[in-house]
């Protein structure tokens, strides 16, 4: 580890991949996640690696495919619509088993939506990246520091079970600065080998194929279970949190990424009032913390749930919950980011044993749904 | 305002006038301090031409949310910044203007000013387009964020590697704004 640097997130994700050891960086430019691009057009050359601008994001996935494919670590960036453009792919990554970073720096959706921070990609990250059955790790960093330690594991989990990986932040985490210590860089010699990679054997082993294609359904079924029994691993092992001030809190807040933050500031205005809450932050989406919620149930009276959407993650608590408790909701949406006061309000209703749904209208308090 | 303690800042003016800048200079003294801090730039179409602004939060502890809604501290370069965020500064805080470019304004009784002609300064100086920094200088001034020393330091990491030659100019607008003594 060496000293602290300052850094934007977007730059931060860029360095700690070269850093993880990752060469080929495939990708398209969109707002707010351009500065990730820029940084990597800059540095990849100075280590002998490839910055390609594709000509689409749809492109630049299928790249990874290749690359990934081909036995190296490679990676791509973008927005929420060039990531919904990169659906195919990922689906297609997810069906060959392949490794692979994708880097999601959330703006308002749907359509082109706008270019302000949102979180409304959990369903797609989480749920459908793609068409079919499969799932691909999910990391919601909160901090510059955060995003950069996020690829490194990133990378790290995506060989050991054979997975596209993805880390989800948003525009104000890609936008802002924090000090930063980077990860010492690795050294490609020391990277996991990838015996099942397509990298031109000279007829010295078996070939390997990577395929997404089973045409016998018998096959298929197979190649899915034997994936969802990783999925099954990935759940035992892979759920990261943290935990804030949730041991003796009446009110448990669940936030992840930048709206964390805010939850955050928020626990620490409503303890000044007496108001015994705190955090449980997912670090992962996928597998979500579901042992971290469970663990609450018991000490919690209710559970508030924040984000930047009209309401995603809220629903994997609520599967945890199970209606032992009640599950409020505060959000705002469309890039629009709620400000400490605002939750702070909201967890006073919900301390005072209100169950609320809201999504303010034009800033007012009132607009529940 | 008691040096080392939590500092909120909006700096707020044109796109051009510097106004990430000068927060980074801010953000890299924390930094170079010791102190957890965090730098948000608004983004976007604003940075074409309209308004730019940027949050920098100094603290001692862990920043939660990293945009700045009531801050300590206003820095306005222009009169749509000031009259944007006159309301939210926290009260008993502290609003530095550029009297040269914000003027005719209203003044809120529980608030300190410092009504700095940055601008004028700046060029009177021969430091044309630092009234970023001379503002900077007053800040530091006003409230012992950190140390002359630490800013200066911070410059050199601000300053990019191809205009080094601005290092020595930018520590001047420093200096001249912390000296400054006027309203």
């Amino acid at each position: 580890m060496g000293e602290k640097v300052l850094m934007k997130g977007n730059e931060a994700l860029a360095e700690a991949a070269i850093r993880a050891g990752c060469r080929h960086f495939f990708g398209y430019p969109i707002t707010p996640q351009t500065e990730l691009a820029a940084y990597m057009s800059r540095r990849m050359p100075k280590v002998g690696g490839t910055y390609l601008q594709a000509e689409s994001e749809i492109a630049a996935i299928n790249m990874v495919y290749g690359c990934s494919a081909g036995g190296k670590r490679a990676m791509t960036s973008s927005s929420s619509p060039g990531v919904s453009l990169k659906g195919e792919g990922i689906s297609y990554m997810i069906g060959a088993d392949l490794p692979g970073l994708i880097i999601n720096i959330q703006r308002g959706g749907p359509g082109l939506g706008g270019i302000q921070p949102s979180q409304a990609d959990y369903w797609m990250a989480t749920r459908a990246t793609g068409h079919g059955d499969g799932h691909v790790i999910v990391f919601a960093p909160s901090t510059v520091q955060e995003m950069a330690d996020s690829v490194a594991l990133a990378f790290e989990l995506g060989d050991r079970y054979r997975t596209p990986v993805m880390v989800l932040a948003d525009g104000l985490l890609g936008q802002m600065m924090e000090p930063v210590e980077l990860p010492e860089p690795l050294s490609l010699e020391d990277l996991p080998a990838r015996p099942w990679a397509i990298d031109g054997h000279r007829g010295q082993r078996k070939s390997n194929n990577v395929n997404s294609l089973y045409l016998v359904a018998q096959e298929l079924e197979d190649a899915i279970q034997a994936r969802f029994d990783r999925y099954e691993q990935i759940k035992a092992t892979e759920q990261r949190f943290e935990g804030f001030m949730t041991e003796d809190a009446d009110v448990v807040l669940v936030a992840y990424g930048a709206a964390s933050r805010i939850a955050r500031s928020a626990v620490g205005k409503a303890r000044k009032l007496g108001i015994k809450v705190g955090l449980i932050r997912p670090i992962t989406l996928w597998p979500f913390p579901v042992d971290a919620i469970e663990a609450a149930v018991d000490q919690a009276k209710a559970f508030l749930v924040t984000e930047f959407s009209m309401g995603q993650m809220v629903d994997d608590v609520r599967l945890v919950v199970n209606g032992r408790r009640p599950v409020s909701f505060f959000a705002h949406t469309g890039g629009i980011v709620q400000t400490p006061d605002e939750v702070v309000e909201a967890l006073k209703r919900v301390a005072a044993g209100e169950t609320i749904n809201l999504v303010p209208r034009h800033g007012k308090l009132t607009g529940d749904l | 305002m008691e040096k080392g303690s939590n500092l909120n800042i909006m700096v707020a003016g044109f796109g051009g006038q510097g106004i990430l800048f000068a927060g980074k200079i801010v953000a890299y003294a924390g930094m170079i301090d010791g102190r957890e801090i965090s730098w948000l730039p608004s983004y976007g179409p604003e940075m074409r031409g309209g308004t730019a602004n940027c949050s920098v939060c100094l603290s001692d502890d862990p920043i939660g949310s990293p945009l700045v809604t009531d801050p300590d501290v206003l820095i306005a370069m222009n009169l749509p910044s000031y009259e944007k965020f006159v309301d939210h500064v926290a009260p008993g805080g502290i609003i530095i203007v550029d009297s040269t470019m914000v003027a005719g304004f209203t003044e809120r009784k529980d608030i300190q000013y410092h009504k700095v002609p940055a601008t004028a300064l700046s060029e009177e100086h021969e430091l044309q387009g630092l009234a970023n920094v001379i503002l900077i200088g007053r800040l530091l001034g006003a409230t012992g964020f950190s140390t002359r020393e630490v800013c200066e330091l911070a410059i050199d990491k601000s300053v990019s590697a191809k205009h080094t030659d601005l290092t020595a100019p930018n520590k001047r607008a420093l200096a001249l704004g912390e000296m400054w003594e006027g309203d």
